[in-house]
């Protein structure tokens, strides 16, 4: 479980004109492992997963998959690499169903080609079938399997979040990214999602790094945490460690009396 | 050498039309995001309404520019408020086919009104050709010049000097902020479209005695082409559509001069297509990146 | 969408349009339908190939192109000189003036689907023009004057070519790829998250929807007996992103619909053609203002007969949003 981590962020960091948004940021996630980022508002959480993903190309650093450099690649690529995520925004294909959601994500562990579809070959039929068979598999861990029919722009918040980590674990990922993946859920909604990460962690062996607001979900689940302040590191360690660590809490008192 | 300063005169002279279409095209972009493709036709019904004042009430050139403008200016803001305002929180494709719609509408109404056929223009310049050093400039370059300056100074005062400017600049940055700050959207926006409308009358007239016949139709390549000229210079950016239009018409009478004539429509879309393919915020403009 | 439930409606409804075809050719033989009727048969046919093939484009994944016109002059120009230039047979033409259309698709769809919303607009009307302009200035195609063809069109190609296409298109929309079309019009950023090449896609989407734009063009140029750049201006591509909005962007039998109304409206208006265009532009605005979705939204009309079974399946009324 040790030697080699699965990613490696080294000095990473962008810069969007003169503004530094992150930077010279180190970071290490085993396998297996559950990792909280946590940090005030404005901290650069999100702008760091968008340089995972490749939606933000870093200006300096490096950021690595199991040795793989991953720094300028499409986000698509990255995605095929091992990663996916979820997104702070629900960003769900809100016309198509639920089902197709899931299916979408699935697409890139599909094989059948182009041609075969137009022409309705047989490998389009076993394509389509095992698409099919994995999303409602997808759909069933989630409990979505009832709604699978709907259109996901209307299903209620909560299953939106919920379809959105489905849909993010159906794109076969080595290493999950949630992005605030409680945000807006009441007590016992966050609860059940805390069960449901343990869960799809346990089962499909994930490493996974959370963004997160709430503390108490971050402090009950994660085995490690980072704080990031203003773009930078500002302290890395238990849960325990954090909670008692007198920069975090100065920036979250800071936050607060601004 | 006098051939090439003769076409960079030529050249100006067009570009300078094209440049009072373009700033129309890009403060209303700057301000509601919306390429206004009616905007050409609002130029045509400026050629027309100044015709009109010119032949049958036998007005001077200058008394029918303003009633020209005028016109326009209650024209686009008609415009604005029957066929886009309702859609400003529609998606973006549902108002790009509304405006098309109505460019559309006013083409065809027109011809349904006054018929397909051409118009000659009269000749009312009071100015005389100009020679200087072998370069004939003439009288109506003269008074295309002396107009789009005057309207392009009048236009930065009203933009930079004026209540109204300074709050169609705020509406441009920030439509939800300036709400806040008490700024009245609605006008705004009414006013922008009013203010580009009429230099885009202003350009219909001065662009019939410059080429002295207008019909329905003329104001869908002119239209075009000021657009390439507000993308050119980064649209929404009112200095970028002067000189994205001057440039345009400088380069389109070099293409016309080494004999390419019927070439010269192609060349403002390959521009377009460059600059888009190339600096898509423009020569002016800076990039921005969608937030995620 | 329950896959084999769809599958099954689509094959009924495609023995369907063999039967009216091969009826309405008896009629033909029959002299029952004259030649104004046949006519008009086939540019409804020609139109519904330029309607869906331009929905794939703007309908499915979401790219609002306004240049198809372009591609369907490129057909239209192909076509006609390999039957009147170089003596081919007129098949040879319609499949070479879809290949030449799709290859102009490709080079055109390459560098400008790198770009969005109004500016994807404004640049593709922009290659529309350009193409238009090129065979303006083609002596070898008869420059504006134009260039004469030999009408050969008949009704079982229009038949034959209509149903090619929308097999064609159903079968891709309704496959990974279509869905990967679907997410990019939902959400680009998001697709490209769960791994979704969407430059590729953009660029296939819009390859086979000038492919059958080509194919159109050499129905087109063998119904007219004279083509010149004039008829393939941006008024043109209007046209046919009217048929595409009128039916509801993202419904395949919107599109078709749209495309058989407005040629039965538009020929019977053949002799006002300033009415016609104040009527298509009021509908466009009406359209935008009352039901920006169309006439069937993003439904198909299969969605209808299923409206008693299911409760849930994509009944609900919903506004269409192309973000």
């Amino acid at each position: 479980m040790t030697s080699t981590p699965l990613l490696k962020v080294e000095k990473a960091g962008i810069r969007f004109g003169g503004l530094k948004a992150v930077s010279d940021v180190n970071l290490e996630l085993n396998k297996g492992e559950l990792v909280g980022l946590i940090g005030p508002n404005g901290a650069g959480k999100t702008t760091f997963f968008n340089l995972l993903t490749g939606v933000y190309v870093p200006t300096e650093g490096s950021i690595s998959l199991e040795g793989e450099k991953l720094n300028g690649q499409a986000p698509y690529k990255i995605t095929k690499k091992g990663i996916s995520r979820t997104f702070q925004n629900i960003r769900l294909f809100g016309e198509l169903s639920v089902l197709d959601n899931v299916k979408v994500a699935y697409h890139s562990l599909s094989k059948h080609s182009i041609l075969s579809s137009i022409f309705r070959l047989p490998s389009h039929f076993s394509g389509e079938r095992e698409m099919h068979e994995k999303a409602i598999e997808f759909l069933k861990i989630f409990k979505l399997e009832t709604v699978m029919n709907e259109k996901a722009k209307n299903l209620p918040y909560g299953q939106q979040r919920r379809l959105e980590i489905a849909r993010a674990l159906a794109a076969g990922p080595k290493l999950l990214l949630l992005d605030e993946p409680a945000a807006g859920m009441n007590p016992q909604e966050t609860a059940e999602l805390m069960e449901l990460i343990a869960l799809i962690r346990e089962r499909f062996q994930l490493t996974i790094l959370l963004i997160e607001h709430d503390m108490s979900l971050v402090m009950g689940i994660c085995e490690r945490i980072y704080v990031l302040d203003h773009g930078q590191l500002i302290a890395e360690g238990t849960p325990e460690e954090i909670r008692n660590n007198p920069k975090v809490i100065e920036a979250y008192l800071g936050e607060e009396v601004s | 050498m006098e051939q090439l300063i003769q076409q960079i005169v030529n050249g100006i002279s067009l570009g300078s039309i094209y440049a009072l279409i373009a700033l129309g095209y890009t403060m209303v972009y700057g301000i509601v995001k919306l390429i206004n493709f009616a905007h050409g036709d609002v130029f045509m019904v400026g050629a027309f309404i100044g015709f009109y004042s010119i032949s049958y009430f036998h007005l001077g050139i200058f008394p029918a520019l303003i009633i020209s403008m005028a016109a326009c200016a209650v024209f686009g803001m008609l415009i604005e408020r029957i066929a886009y305002k309702p859609l400003r929180n529609a998606t973006r494709i549902a108002a790009l086919i509304t405006a098309i719609g109505v460019s559309l509408f006013i083409e065809y109404g027109t011809i349904y009104l006054r018929g397909a056929q051409p118009q000659a223009y009269p000749n009312v310049v009071p100015l005389h050709d100009l020679k200087i050093f072998g370069v004939v400039i003439s009288g109506q370059s003269i008074m295309i010049l002396a107009v789009s300056i005057i309207l392009m100074v009048l236009l930065q005062f009203i933009v930079h000097r004026t209540k109204i400017g300074k709050a169609m600049r705020a509406v441009s940055h920030d439509m939800d902020a300036a709400k806040l700050m008490g700024i009245n959207v609605n006008n705004t926006i009414s006013a922008t479209f009013a203010i580009g409308s009429a230099l885009a009358g202003a350009a219909g007239v001065i662009f019939g005695m410059y080429y002295t016949t207008i019909d329905p139709l003329m104001g869908i390549i002119p239209g075009l082409k000021a657009f390439v000229a507000a993308v050119l210079g980064g649209i929404g950016i009112i200095p970028g559509a002067m000189v994205g239009g001057l440039l345009l018409g400088v380069i389109e009478s070099f293409v016309s001069a080494a004999g390419f004539s019927l070439w010269r429509d192609g060349v403002a879309f390959v521009v377009l297509i460059l600059i888009l393919l190339l600096r898509p915020a423009g020569l002016f403009g800076k990039n921005v990146k969608e937030k995620v | 969408m329950n896959g084999m439930k769809h599958t099954k409606g689509f094959w009924l409804s495609i023995v369907l349009a063999v039967v009216i075809g091969i009826v309405i050719q008896f009629l033909i033989n029959g002299e029952i339908l004259d030649s104004f009727y046949t006519n008009t048969l086939y540019l409804i046919g020609i139109n519904i190939i330029l309607a869906v093939s331009l929905h794939l484009i703007i309908g499915i994944t979401g790219q609002f192109s306004i240049g198809h016109a372009g591609f369907l002059a490129v057909g239209a120009y192909t076509s006609a000189i390999i039957t009147m230039k170089l003596g081919m047979p007129f098949p040879v033409a319609i499949i070479v003036a879809g290949i030449v259309a799709a290859i102009a698709g490709l080079i055109i769809g390459i560098p400008t689907l790198r770009l969005r919303g109004d500016y994807l607009a404004i640049a593709t009307l922009g290659f529309g023009e350009i193409m238009r302009i090129i065979f303006l200035n083609m002596n070898y195609v008869g420059g504006a004057s134009g260039m004469s063809v030999t009408h050969m069109v008949t009704w079982p190609w229009v038949i034959s070519c209509v149903i090619i296409t929308i097999v064609v298109i159903t079968n891709f929309t309704n496959s990974r790829h279509g869905r990967a079309c679907i997410a990019i019009r939902e959400n680009e950023i998001a697709a490209d998250a769960m791994g979704i090449n969407t430059t590729f896609y953009k660029v296939v989407a819009f390859v086979i929807g000038a492919f059958f734009a080509g194919v159109a063009g050499a129905l087109y140029a063998h119904n007219f007996y004279i083509i010149q750049p004039t008829n393939f201006g941006f008024l043109k591509s209007f046209d046919i992103l009217i048929l595409v909005v009128l039916g509801g962007l993202g419904s395949m039998s919107g599109a078709v619909i749209a495309a058989i109304l407005l040629t039965i409206i538009s020929t019977y208006l053949s002799n006002y053609p300033e009415v016609r265009m104040v009527i298509y532009s009021l509908v466009l605005i009406v359209m935008m203002l009352f039901r920006p979705q169309g006439l069937m939204g993003t439904k198909e009309i299969t969605a209808f007969f299923k409206v008693g079974k299911t409760a849930k399946g994509g009944v609900q009324n919903d506004k269409h949003t192309v973000a």
